[in-house]
């Protein structure tokens, strides 16, 4: 393989690594606050990607759909639990996606600049996520982790079967966001790369400027570190996890609109993403932010080449990488307990 | 109660009779019932009983089935002769992954095996020897006729659910239901929880590995979407659906998933009106709406609801374990500067402390003044500083709280750590782990039906010891607070201890009760016990111990005779608070 | 005004009934005290009383009959001090601090800075550790941040649970006194010792528990002068006559 080569595997490598660095954070973010693993993390990537080439070819994406079923059992479910002054509640509840919808709903009439439909697409998505929480989680906040993850494997088999029924089976790709190419020292760069590696960056800076200097990143982080404690400062359980949930979905929403156009995505692609994700996660322990990101990026290099050297093997080499890590971190808890 | 008895009967007569009114197409719907039942037995071991889980255990069908079409087709062996080669590869890989991966907290196992699930779906799906994608044709069967295969796979799984269920009712069984919630307790009592962990993990790949080959002789095509990771999620559904906790659950939740699925492919499209599988949302909200409202599973809400409690006393009869000691006389436990330190706390400065034989020392102070570290470096739970621990003349230190227990060592805990649906007797059993021999695997094939009934003649005599005699077969959750702690003691006893640590027997209970303990207690003494224990009951310590050891801050502030304790000055300011510098009432206001 | 007005409260583990037919008062600026032995089902009340189990009978808060969520009574005023602290271990002092009026920040209070050097003016020991991440505290300053966090969403009824727990005397001593300070600032305090002498000494009403029920209730001053009190909970009696076996 000759040094162009290399470069352009790797730039592949790093934009894909991006992508996972992105979701291993919400991952991580979702399992330190709530515990669960966010099996569905990579529908939120799928959804977002097809909702925005709806939108671009003008339709209006079957995303509305989706969001206005879980809002309808979202508000039965809270009516459900205390019909005590619900009016406001509801309005909480219900207030966002219906505007979403709205606005989705007339966009192709609008014609909206790329850039607009794809905020839109990524809120539509970054709106499922705290109507998910509450509608599958909250309940059962306090189960052990095993079901938690049960559970979140049955959410992402409900959200591939609707995933089928609102977005159909056809596979779709979009144009790229930032249509630019140059050579650089005769390796092509493509500007979505560039921008899907700024991208992951501003969002981590993002998340970390949040989490060590707001008040709600406090408060995000306290409810993490001892919920009991949280809750004695009415950090309730109910609002980190819509919280937490909202940004997964969000992070979710936005990786979803940034590859949607340097591959073509189908209803369920995005569970293989939010596999690769995970691995990443698993690099850091599920608990440190800067090693599942390193962990991201170094999957989506290793992914790139094999795909090179080994393409049969590519997904079995990246998901059996989890057992040296594994054994590893085995041995290092083996001689923490004994 | 008729009705509880008679119903496997029924089941298995129904099961039994099936060819007999049944066509091919519902007997071979059937067989695969059982091959998934199968599968998910292991699982219900696994997760419903000792509190691990697996994703991936499609994969091991896969290769059980691999292993054998490759066999068949590349060296021509027969089917009997790649039996044993699956089992084989699915054992040793069990064995050696578990080694690895029972070591790590639940959710890491859950990931490993998803990730393991999704890597071997797509090795299976890239290598050649595998027919990649295409798969591989298998020539041999092994039986013909859809009433036979239906009868050979449905007599598999009722032999592997009776060893199932002579495992769960072992010593080896209790070992594992004590996994999922109270592994450290499990290891108090000189359970190996980790060589448990694999043992069980090893069982569910055999079974699987088992599946494997049947399939590819049942089915004579092997290729790899019957083992993807979406599959190996089936199995876990079958599992939860049915109830993980009962081995009859898994054939429930296996008839559920695989008589469903059909249904609901032909009619879910034409309902919705769209093409594509549909059935993923149907199992995934059922899951989800179990978990809410039925997290126990469907054959226990509706054993439940039919009011069939599943306990029923047994004869006990037989000779008890035979006892690994005499009475010990003298020093039975000995500590020298003991020393702990938490971050910048010192939790423990300097503590000594002996117990003899027939002698009972209490160890008291205000909270926090370190008597539960204490009790935890004695244990081995925690490991000291420094410091030098002796046990009936042998030298503790350092030991893992195992190795500890199997030196004559047996505690009660301050928070009551019993297995909540396990019952008395079983529970006492518990503690009598190490005095035991048997393996998993003798177990299953009802070796040990011998030393169970010891097992169990030892239990009961240890709960009549204790007063709990009447309450034997009775769920450990149903008792009141205070026979909860008497039944820890009771556990404690079954171990065959020289040293016993009681951490706060007397909380919670009422004034009779305490009298009962001390009674208890007394005549545990006189039967040659040492006992250790922490209380703040000052009554009952005072009445009760032959010496009192004070601690304040980590350290032995006075020790000696109750009397002469009690009218020690700095231990009635430590313990019984600040004395009294202005009349009380001042401060009304 | 009554801030909290229990009446034939039972709170239940399963089948097991740890605290049983209790009732109880704490008016505005009054220190009630609950003392007993360990296990007797103390902490377990007060956690029912914040919410945090579920329990049967009638409560009423700040004279409204209701059984709201922890959040609620949080917003309503009403502040529980756990046993285990339950600080946030690896975040500064200062990021405690400012956690204990989260709930007031995001109902649009604006006066955090000042209710922070409030704090930093009642334990000046945690400004000067204000960088400090909590785990590193000593007992005596954990208690403190607990407290100071729990003062940050300015309570009205404090519900205090062990706070001598594992202190020096002499820390404990000042633990107290702030107690007592804090009620002639107007904060209510319902307060859970085991310490009795010193829980009594403070506090204006006082009852006694013993597995799961109030066995003897009346002003402080009398129950510490109480023979049964001195006996059972203090041990002086049996200490002056053992019993014969």
């Amino acid at each position: 393989m000759n040094a162009f080569f290399a470069a352009y595997l790797a730039q592949d490598g790093l934009s894909n690594g991006a992508i996972y660095c992105l979701l291993a954070l919400a991952l991580v973010l979702v399992f330190a606050i709530t515990r669960v693993i966010l099996i569905p993390q990579g529908d939120f990537v799928s959804y977002a990607a097809i909702s925005f080439a709806s939108l671009r070819e003008g339709r209006v994406p079957g995303t509305v759909g989706l969001m206005l079923a879980l809002t309808v059992l979202a508000v039965a479910i809270e009516l459900a639990r205390d019909r005590n002054r619900f009016a406001p509640r509801v309005l909480r509840l219900a207030a966002a996606p219906l505007l979403l919808a709205a606005l989705a709903e007339i966009s192709p009439r609008l014609h909206l600049p790329a850039v607009v439909d794809a905020l839109l697409a990524t809120a539509m998505v970054a709106a499922l996520g705290p109507l998910l929480y509450r509608i599958v989680y909250r309940r059962i906040a306090a189960a052990s982790t095993l079901v938690l993850l049960i559970v979140s494997v049955a959410l992402h088999f409900v959200l591939l079967g609707m995933g089928l029924y609102f977005f159909g089976p056809e596979g779709v790709r979009a144009e790229p966001l930032i249509d630019l190419a140059f050579i650089l020292g005769a390796v092509p760069i493509k500007g979505q790369s560039l921008l899907i590696l700024a991208t992951c960056a501003v969002l981590a800076a993002a998340l970390f400027a949040i989490g060590e200097r707001s008040l709600i990143g406090k408060a995000l982080r306290a409810a993490s570190i001892n919920p009991t404690g949280a809750r004695l400062m009415g950090i309730s359980t109910e609002w980190s996890g819509s919280l937490a949930f909202l940004v997964a979905a969000l992070i979710g929403g936005v990786s979803g609109v940034l590859i949607s156009s340097t591959t073509t995505l189908y209803y369920d692609s995005g569970f293989l993403l939010g596999l690769k994700g995970f691995v990443a996660g698993i690099l850091g322990g599920l608990a440190s932010f800067p090693l599942a990101g390193a962990g991201a990026f170094a999957l989506g290099l290793l992914e790139s080449f094999a795909s090179f050297y080994a393409s049969a093997f590519k997904e079995t080499i990246v998901f059996a990488l989890i057992i040296p890590i594994l054994l590893w971190r085995s041995l290092a808890a083996r001689t923490g307990t004994d | 109660m008729r009705a509880e008895r008679i119903a496997p009967g029924l089941a298995i007569a129904a099961i039994a009779t099936a060819p007999a009114w049944l066509g091919a197409y519902q007997l071979a719907l059937l067989t695969y019932v059982g091959l998934s039942a199968i599968v998910a037995l292991g699982l219900v071991v696994l997760t419903g009983n000792a509190g691990l889980s697996s994703f991936g255990q499609a994969a091991i069908v896969g290769i059980g089935a691999y292993v054998a079409a490759i066999l068949t087709t590349q060296a021509g062996l027969s089917p009997w002769l790649t039996l044993p080669a699956a089992l084989a590869v699915c054992g040793l890989g069990a064995w050696s992954g578990g080694v690895v991966m029972v070591r790590l907290s639940g959710h890491y196992l859950s990931l490993a095996t998803i990730a393991f699930g999704a890597a071997m779906y797509f090795l299976f799906g890239g290598l050649e020897i595998t027919g990649g994608q295409n798969g591989l044709s298998v020539p041999d069967t092994l039986f013909e006729g859809a009433a036979l295969n239906y009868a050979i796979v449905w007599a598999a799984l009722l032999a592997n659910m009776t060893m199932l269920a002579n495992l769960l009712d072992s010593r080896m069984g209790r070992a594992i239901r004590a996994l999922k919630e109270h592994a450290a307790m499990a290891e108090a009592m000189g359970i190996d929880t980790n060589a448990a962990k694999s043992g069980v993990f090893v069982i569910a790949c055999l079974m699987a590995g088992l599946v494997g080959w049947f399939y590819a002789y049942f089915q004579r095509f092997v290729n790899p979407s019957p083992f993807s990771l979406a599959a190996g999620i089936d199995y876990v559904f079958m599992a939860v659906l049915g109830g993980a906790e009962m081995l009859w659950g898994a054939v429930a939740g296996a008839a559920i998933v695989t008589l469903l699925k059909p249904v609901l492919q032909a009619r879910l499209p034409w309902l919705l009106g769209a093409a594509g599988n549909f059935e993923g949302v149907v199992f995934g909200a059922i899951v989800i709406l179990l978990f809410q409202f039925a997290p126990e599973g469907l054959l226990p809400r509706l054993r439940a609801w039919l009011g069939w409690s599943g306990l029923r006393a047994r004869a006990v009869s037989g000779g008890q374990l035979p006892s690994g000691h005499g009475i010990s006389a003298g020093e039975v436990l000995s500590v020298e500067g003991a020393r702990k330190s938490f971050g910048g706390l010192l939790a423990n400065a300097d503590v000594g402390l002996t117990v003899n034989a027939s002698e009972v020392v209490a160890l008291i102070g205000p909270n926090g003044a370190g008597k539960s570290t204490f009790f935890d470096l004695v244990t081995g739970a925690t490991r000291a500083d420094a410091g030098a621990f002796r046990l009936g003349g042998q030298t503790i230190t350092g030991l893992s709280t195992r190795a500890i227990a199997r030196r004559g060592l047996a505690r009660s805990f301050q928070h009551v750590r019993l297995v909540g649906d396990m019952t008395a007797i079983e529970n006492v059993a518990l503690g009598a782990h190490r005095r035991g021999a048997r393996s998993m695997l003798s177990s299953m094939l009802g070796l040990g039906r011998a030393e169970e009934r010891a097992f169990l003649a030892t239990a009961l005599h240890q709960l009549e010891r204790t007063g709990l005699g009447h309450l034997a077969w009775q769920n450990a959750a149903s008792f009141a607070l205070g026979q909860q702690r008497i039944l820890e003691i009771a556990r404690a006893l079954a171990a065959d201890p020289i040293l016993l640590l009681l951490d706060e027997p007397a909380a919670g209970l009422r004034h009779q009760e305490k009298q009962a303990l001390a009674t208890m207690i007394r005549a545990l003494r006189s039967d040659g016990l040492a006992i250790l224990l922490v209380e703040h009951d000052m009554d009952f310590v005072m009445a009760l111990a032959d010496r009192v050891v004070v601690m304040e801050f980590g350290r032995v502030i006075a020790s000696g005779k109750p009397r002469a304790v009690q009218a020690d000055r700095r231990v009635q300011e430590a313990y019984l608070g600040a004395p009294l510098a202005a009349p009380a009432g001042e401060a009304l206001s | 005004m009554s801030l909290i007005s229990a009446r034939n409260v039972t709170v239940c583990y399963g089948k097991i009934a740890a605290v049983k037919d209790v009732s109880l008062d704490i008016h505005e600026g009054q220190i009630v005290t609950i003392v007993g032995p360990n296990g007797a089902g103390k902490t377990t009340l007060l956690s029912a009383l914040m919410g945090l189990l579920p329990m049967t009978g009638e409560v009423s808060y700040f004279g409204t009959v209701s059984r709201p969520g922890v959040e609620a009574l949080v917003r309503a005023g009403i502040g529980l001090i756990p046993e285990r602290r339950e600080l946030f271990a690896t975040l500064s002092v200062e990021d405690n601090l400012a956690l204990g009026g989260f709930d007031r920040w995001r109902a649009g209070a604006e006066d955090a800075a000042f209710e922070l050097a409030k704090i930093y003016r009642l334990f000046p020991r945690l400004e000067e550790r204000r960088r400090q991440v909590a785990a590193t505290l000593s007992g005596g300053e954990r208690q403190m941040l607990a407290m100071g966090r729990a003062l940050m969403g300015r309570p009205r009824l404090l519900l205090l649970d062990e706070p001598s727990l594992g202190l020096a005397p002499m820390v404990m001593r000042d633990i107290f006194e702030t107690i007592s300070g804090l009620r002639d600032q107007g904060v209510a305090i319902l307060l859970v010792e085991q310490n009795a002498r010193a829980a009594l000494r403070i506090a204006d009403h006082g009852h006694v528990m013993e597995a799961g029920r109030f066995v003897l209730s009346g002003p402080a001053s009398e129950l510490a002068r109480n023979e049964r009190v001195s006996e059972a909970y203090l041990g002086v009696a049996a200490a002056e006559d053992p019993p014969q076996e």
